[in-house]
């Protein structure tokens, strides 16, 4: 950070002021265009920042409290800031610094635009689903329940069952290709390999449940509906998530642990195995977990394959199961009397939804940092 | 990387039978995910073929396959455009925040917070749009109809319930948020440091800063991150189905309360129900999402991948 140089067309007094310029900002240096103007310009104080924005959340507070709705309290709050602080700056600084804080401000304040639905979202789903909270939600199905009652006990298993078969399909197979993609691809298999990866990411979650009925419906004949259907259909989605984080964590690992192998003779599947495959195994603990939290949560693809039942069935390889998206989906689509206690029921199947992803996606966090490789020791 | 430096075992090397086979498999499961996806192709195709034949008066409402398909590949295309014209800007501004403005001891939270809403089942943005958001809107685009109504996306009259296309837009610009996000973030924090530096010391402020040595290095990353966000939008099912109640053809009209169904939400609504063509004829509209995702996502990693050959960063 340097130091304005002090002019002395303008003496000290003045430059004491220029000399304290916020910690992050650089001092840029203003055009100068005659011998007069003086080197350096003001800027303004360090806390000019703060104390505006804290003048315009005053301001969006006092509006609120007039019985303005929040939301327009927030914006006019944002607004105020924006403009305040640009002209300010503008006045002292010049256009370029006060671009500068008008840019700051849009970029920030889009920033926290964006956590607005996150927020929401949470809240809503908190709020409606802690009405069905209850010991009746889990340990009852709806089997026989018109009305109000019931619960989603056969969902949870459906859920449980579809999902864990789903993981035991992707992950051998999206794990084995990135192994191959590291350690053995070379050349025009692996880049098509590489290429059709990202692809199938984008491939829309219902196209992959029309795929699994389409292939379940040569064998089975049409109007088949079965679990394994569905778990299918959730390990398309789920092998490019996989492929992609595993062959992240492969690269990760440094070539002179596989060379101190090869050195000892070591074969190559045995380096992989012993090797390698321990040295990664958090980070592709995580990227499994991560994958297991995004298709846990799909609807469509379960929509088309699985339908929906209100009896148990543990059997993925006979009829319809019920599982908690596809759950909430029919409870919200097609409500009965009394509508609430319908509602109700979905609000609360998407509230322990939203549950079992936030602990899947904080699991994940936690297994990467408690089985890091120690790097010393 | 591996790839340049790991020395291939030289010629003459014994092949142990475990080798072997551990090659195998890895290989065959590489083979396997190409053959998957050809998989899904062909058999979409397959059942897709008896549509494709069938004469218009066997058709769900007489009128020919591509005359019934046609709204929903509006329906599917306005929503997705218009989620991906909210989300971009946004998705941007996020990305420099992140990497730029945050003070860098909490942007790695704050990034992650942004990586929370991709977590999100999509039935849950569906519930919550239809519930939370739709009727909020309800009063904005009655005032969007009295006053903008000569533009013909207001043109009117405004739905009472909020069940519209624009709501639909808005969920789906939530939900593509985060995957525009996370790739143009990476390349904004892939920026080279000297590029910043020397724009620092030449004086300039942040934003010129930005605007000469961030943006332009990560411009293509933008386009990709947004054509990724499009692909996402345009396959995206369960919030379109929630939310809109797909009856009108084609208009432009966002915040009426005839709105045409996406390709998605439709086969969703519909398939639980059908039965016999019925079912081909879905499978069909199935098939021309595929392929116009698969379109939009190629063309989006052709992007990406381009700037990362020549970026200049590695």
């Amino acid at each position: 950070m340097s130091t304005p140089p002090t002019n002395p067309a303008t003496g000290p007094a003045e430059s004491l002021d220029t000399d304290r310029l916020p910690a992050h900002e650089d001092p840029g240096p203003q055009t100068v265009t005659l011998a007069a103007v003086p080197l350096t310009r003001g800027s303004l104080p360090r806390h000019a920042a703060r104390l505006v924005l804290l003048g315009a959340v005053g301001l969006g507070a006092a509006l609120f409290a007039a019985g303005l709705g929040a939301t327009w309290g927030a914006v006019l709050a944002a607004v105020a800031y924006t403009v305040v602080i640009y002209l300010w700056s503008r006045s002292v600084e010049g256009t370029r610094r006060a671009f500068d804080r008008f840019v700051t401000a849009v970029v920030s304040s889009a920033f926290l635009v964006a956590l607005v639905p996150l927020a929401s979202v949470v809240w809503t789903v908190v709020d409606r689903g802690l009405a069905r909270f209850d010991t009746e939600f889990f340990s009852y199905s709806m089997r026989g329940v018109v009305g109000e009652g019931g619960g989603v006990n056969h969902a949870i298993f459906g859920t449980l069952i579809i999902t864990a078969l789903a993981a035991l399909i992707s992950v051998p197979v999206g794990m084995l290709t990135a192994i191959y993609l590291v350690e053995y691809g070379r050349g025009a298999l692996a880049r098509a390999i590489t290429f059709f990866v990202d692809v199938m990411t984008g491939i829309p979650s219902i196209v992959a449940g029309l795929f699994a009925y389409a292939l379940f419906e040569l064998f089975y004949g049409p109007g088949v509906r079965m679990g394994f259907m569905g778990s299918v259909a959730l390990s398309i989605l789920m092998i490019p998530i996989v492929v992609r984080s595993t062959e992240e964590m492969l690269k990760l690992v440094p070539n002179e642990l596989r060379e101190a192998s090869y050195a000892l003779a070591v074969p190559k599947w045995r380096t992989i195995v012993k090797v390698v495959l321990p040295t990664a195994i958090a980070g592709i603990a995580t990227g499994v977990t991560l994958a297991i939290a995004r298709v846990i949560g799909e609807t469509a693809p379960l929509l088309i394959t699985v339908g929906i039942t209100t009896s148990d069935n543990f059997d993925p390889f006979d009829g319809r199961m019920a599982t908690l998206s596809v759950f909430s989906f029919s409870q919200y689509a097609t409500p009965g009397i009394p509508r609430e206690a319908y509602f109700d029921r979905a609000w609360s199947a998407a509230l322990l939804l939203i549950l079992i992803v936030m602990v899947l996606n904080l699991g994940a966090r936690l297994i990467s940092r408690l089985f890091a490789p120690k790097t010393r020791g | 990387m591996p790839s340049t430096t790991e020395k291939t075992p030289r010629r003459g090397t014994v092949q142990r039978p475990g080798d072997r086979v551990f090659a195998g498999a890895s290989t065959g499961a590489g083979i396997t995910i190409l053959a998957i996806l050809a998989g899904v192709a062909a058999f979409l195709v397959i059942e897709a073929w008896p549509a494709l034949w069938a004469s218009d008066e066997e058709m769900p409402d007489g009128e020919g396959l591509v005359l019934y398909v046609w709204p929903l590949l509006f329906g599917t295309l306005i929503s997705a455009t218009f989620a991906l014209l909210i989300a971009t800007p946004f998705a941007v501004a996020i990305a420099l925040f992140i990497s730029h403005y945050a003070p860098r001891r909490v942007a790695v939270t704050l990034g992650y917070l942004i990586d929370l809403l991709a977590a999100v089942p999509s039935i849950i943005f569906g519930l919550w749009g239809a519930a939370e958001l739709a009727p909020l809107t309800v009063e904005p685009t009655q005032w969007l109809a009295d006053n903008l109504g000569f533009i013909p996306l207001f043109e009117g009259p405004a739905s009472a319930t909020g069940r519209t296309m624009l709501v639909a837009s808005m969920v789906l610009a939530v939900m593509i948020l985060p995957i525009t996000t996370a790739v143009v973030r990476e390349a904004f924090l892939q920026t080279p440091r000297l590029h910043e530096e020397a724009s620092l010391a030449l004086g300039a402020t942040r934003w010129e800063m930005i605007r000469m040595a961030v943006l332009p290095f990560g411009r293509s990353a933008i386009i990709g991150g947004a054509m990724l966000g499009l692909g996402r939008a345009l396959g995206e099912t369960m919030a379109v189905a929630i939310v809109l109640s797909g009856s009108a053809g084609v208009t432009f009209n966002i915040i009426g309360s005839g709105n045409p169904s996406s390709i998605a939400a439709n086969i969703a609504l519909r398939f639980p129900e059908s039965s016999g063509l019925d079912i081909n004829v879905l499978i069909a509209s199935g098939l021309v999402l595929f392929a116009v995702t698969l379109f939009v996502n190629m063309g989006a990693r052709a992007v990406i991948n381009r700037r990362r050959d020549f970026s200049g960063a590695n």
